[in-house]
C-alpha cells in the first residue's frame, strides 16, 4: 500500500525554489532515510507531508491532501521536529493527559509502560529534563500512539551518542513493525546507516538518488585501488574518486565485484561516502554548468 | 518507493484514503481550553490574589470601622438607621462589596488582554507550535479555544471569585456584628447579596460580549505580530485616530474606541430610575437591567461581527505559521 504519492511536488519562497517538481512514492513498512545538505529542501518536503506548508503538484498522504486535510493526516501520522518543541511549561502527566485526550489513537498504558524504563518522573516539568530525557518523553509520547506514518526531522539533534543509539534501538524494537513507515531526515547518517530499509538523497529541490538499501548494498562497492591498478580502476569509470594517506578510493556503482577484487581492497561503503560522492558531482555538474 | 524522473505511480492519488478513529467533535476543544489554563496560571491566580488582598483590606477595615460605616453597621445605632433614607444605608451595605466585584471585574479583564497577547505570539516563539500541530487538533480549535479563555473561563472565574469573596465578607461581617452584640440577622436581611450577584452575572455576561472585540482583534494581532504585540494591537488604532483629529479635526475614531472601552454601562443598563434620578452604581437593582436593548443595540452585533471576523482571520493566519 502507498503511504506517501507526489507528483511534480513543487515549492518556493520567493525566488528561491525549494522543492522542484519531486514525484516520490513510499509504500508501507518502508523506512526512508531523506538525506541532504542543508538547504535541500528536506523540511520542506516533510513539512509538505505533513500539511504545515502549501505546495504546488499533487501530493497524497495516506490517501489524504495533508494542506486540505491536515488534523484529520494527524490522527495516522506522529511526527517529532526537534528536541526543542515540547512545552517546557508543562509537566511530564500534563503532556500524557494531554495527548490522551486529543489523540483517539493513543494508548496511555504503553506510553506510562515505556516512560517506566526511563528516570523520567510524572511531575517533572519538562523545563527539568535533560535533553535526552526529552526526547524519551517525545518518543514515548510518539510511540504510545496507533500512528501508520512517523516522520522524524533532525529527531536525535545535540544528543549523545548513547541516546541517539537508544533512540534508534527503541524505534526499531519497541515500535516499528512493518505495517508502520517512518521517513527521516539526519545528518548524522552512521547512526541510521543500519535502521533504513530505502534511501533518497535530494539536493537544490531535486532527488538526485533513490534506491532500496538492498540495491544500495548490491550496487555500490568502494575499492581502495593498489597504485599499480589506479589506471585499470579508472577505466571502469567510477562515480567518485578520492585520496586517503595517498591510496586512492574509487566508488564503483554497478560494476561487478569479482572484477574489483582483482584491483584492491573491497568494500560495501557507508551511506556518507555515497553521499560524498553523489553531492560532490552534482557540485561539479553545478560548476560546469556554471561556465 | 520510486524515482523522482519516471517513476510516477499508476493508481489515482488519493483513492485509499484511510478511515481514521472518530474522535468526538468537543474533546479536543475541552482538552486544548484544559492545557491554556494549565499553561497560564494567571487566569485564576490573578483574580484569587485580588480578592485575597482585597479580603485583607476588608477585615482591617471591619477592626477599624470608619465612623460613617459604623454608623451604618453597629447595632446601637439601629434605630438611627431606620431614619436614614432606605437606598443610602443600602449603598453604605453594599459599597464594599461593589468595589469587590468591579475590582476582580478589572483584574479579569486586564487578564484577558495580557492573555491575547500572548496566545498565538508565544506558541511562535517558542517553537511549541510545531508540537501542537502534530496533533490531531485543528487550527479552528485552537483558536477557539484561545479565544475561550477571555470571552467564557476568565468571566467564569471572575463571577466564581467575586461570589465567593462576598461570601467571606459577609460572613465576616456578620461575626463582627456578633462579636459587638449584634443581630447577624440585620446585615443578612438588608443586604440584597443574591440581587447582587445577579447583576454581577449579568455584568460578566455583559462585558464579555461588549469587550469580545478588543480581545479578538489581539488575538489576531499575537497571531500575526513578529514582536511587540501590543504595540502592534494599539498603535494603528491610536495613530488613525490622531490622524482624523489633524485631518479632519474629528475625533470619530476616539469615541468609537472610548465606547468600546467604557460604553457597555449605558447600553446594558437603565443608569436612571423611573423618576429620572441617576441610580448608584454600587447597587444596581435588577429592574435597572435593560438586558433586551443591550441585546438589540447595532454596536453589540458589529462588534460581535468584527470579533468574528478576526477569529476567522486568526484560524487562517495560523494554518500558515512558522516558529518565529
Amino acid at each position: 500500500m502507498t503511504v506517501i504519492e507526489a507528483r511534480s511536488l513543487r515549492k518556493a519562497f520567493g525566488k528561491t525554489v525549494a522543492l522542484d517538481g519531486v514525484n516520490l512514492r513510499v509504500d508501507e513498512g518502508r523506512i526512508l532515510g531523506l538525506i541532504g545538505p542543508n538547504g535541500a529542501g528536506k523540511s520542506t518536503a516533510l513539512n509538505a507531508i505533513l500539511g504545515l506548508t502549501e505546495y504546488q503538484g499533487e501530493l497524497r498522504v495516506l490517501g489524504r491532501d495533508p494542506w486540505d486535510e491536515r488534523d484529520q493526516l494527524m490522527r495516522d501520522v506522529c511526527f517529532i521536529a526537534d528536541v526543542a518543541v515540547l512545552p517546557r511549561w508543562m509537566r511530564v502527566s500534563q503532556a500524557l493527559d494531554y495527548v490522551a485526550g486529543v489523540h483517539p489513537r493513543f494508548d496511555r498504558a504503553k506510553a506510562d509502560s515505556f516512560l517506566a524504563k526511563t528516570d523520567i518522573r510524572r511531575t517533572s516539568k519538562i523545563r527539568e529534563l535533560s535533553k535526552g530525557m526529552v526526547t524519551q518523553l517525545h518518543l514515548a509520547l510518539v510511540m504510545a500512539i496507533d500512528a501508520r506514518l512517523l516522520v522524524l526531522d533532525e529527531p536525535t539533534i545535540g544528543l549523545d551518542l548513547l541516546y541517539r543509539k537508544q533512540f534508534y534501538d527503541s524505534l526499531l524494537n519497541d515500535y516499528f513493525d512493518r505495517t508502520r513507515t517512518i521517513v527521516l531526515t539526519t545528518h548524522q547518517v552512521e547512526d541510521v546507516e543500519h535502521v533504513l530499509t530505502d534511501l533518497m538523497f535530494i539536493n537544490r529541490g531535486r532527488i538526485v538518488l533513490e534506491c532500496s538499501m538492498e540495491d544500495f548494498e548490491s550496487r555500490y562497492l568502494e575499492v581502495t585501488v593498489r597504485p599499480e591498478q589506479v589506471a585499470a580502476a579508472r577505466a571502469l569509470k567510477p562515480i567518485h574518486e578520492r585520496q586517503v594517506i595517498g591510496r586512492s578510493i574509487l566508488l564503483f556503482d554497478h560494476v561487478d565485484r569479482k572484477q574489483l577484487t582483482a584491483l584492491g581492497d573491497v568494500r560495501t561503503p557507508g551511506i556518507a561516502d555515497l553521499f560524498i560522492a553523489v553531492m560532490g558531482n552534482q557540485a561539479g555538474e553545478a560548476q560546469g554548468a556554471a561556465r | 518507493m520510486n524515482t523522482q524522473s519516471n517513476a510516477v505511480p499508476e493508481s489515482p492519488l488519493g483513492s485509499q484514503a484511510i478511515p481514521s478513529a472518530a474522535p468526538s467533535a468537543t474533546r479536543p476543544l475541552y482538552w486544548s481550553v484544559r492545557r491554556e489554563v494549565w499553561e497560564n496560571h494567571s487566569i485564576y491566580i490573578s483574580p484569587l490574589a485580588v480578592a485575597a488582598v482585597y479580603l485583607v483590606g476588608f477585615m482591617i477595615s471591619l477592626i477599624w470601622l470608619p465612623p460613617s460605616m459604623r454608623e451604618v453597621w453597629m447595632p446601637h445605632t439601629m434605630r438611627e438607621m431606620a431614619t436614614l433614607k432606605a437606598p443610602d444605608s443600602l449603598i453604605g451595605l453594599a459599597m464594599p462589596y461593589a468595589h469587590a466585584a468591579m475590582l476582580v471585574g478589572l483584574v479579569a479583564f486586564l487578564v484577558g488582554i495580557f492573555y491575547s497577547l500572548d496566545a498565538l505570539h508565544g506558541e511562535r516563539r517558542d517553537h511549541t507550535i510545531r508540537f501542537w500541530k502534530s496533533l490531531p487538533v485543528s487550527d479552528l480549535t485552537t483558536v477557539l479555544s484561545k479565544a475561550s479563555i477571555p470571552l467564557v473561563v476568565l468571566p467564569l472565574v471572575a463571577f466564581a471569585v467575586t461570589v465567593a469573596l462576598q461570601q467571606i465578607m459577609r460572613l465576616l461581617s456578620i461575626a463582627v456584628l456578633v462579636a459587638n452584640g449584634g443581630g447577624a440577622a440585620t446585615l443578612w436581611t438588608r443586604l440584597p447579596l443574591s440581587e447582587m450577584e445577579l447583576v454581577t452575572l449579568y455584568g460578566a455576561f455583559v462585558l464579555t460580549l461588549w469587550h469580545a472585540p478588543i480581545y479578538c482583534w489581539i488575538l489576531l494581532v499575537s497571531g500575526w505580530a513578529r514582536r511587540a504585540t501590543f504595540l502592534w494591537a494599539v498603535l494603528p488604532w491610536v495613530g488613525i485616530a490622531v490622524l482624523e483629529n489633524i485631518a479632519f479635526h474629528t475625533s470619530h475614531l476616539g469615541s468609537l474606541l472610548q465606547d468600546r472601552l467604557w460604553g457597555f454601562g449605558a447600553a446594558a443598563f437603565d443608569l436612571k430610575d423611573k423618576n429620572g434620578v441617576p441610580v448608584d452604581t454600587h447597587f444596581i437593582p435588577l429592574a435597572q437591567l435593560a438586558p433586551g436593548r443591550f441585546l438589540s443595540s447595532p454596536s453589540v452585533w458589529l462588534g460581535l461581527v468584527f470579533a468574528a471576523a478576526c477569529l476567522v482571520a486568526a484560524v487562517r493566519l495560523r494554518r500558515y505559521q512558522e516558529p518565529l
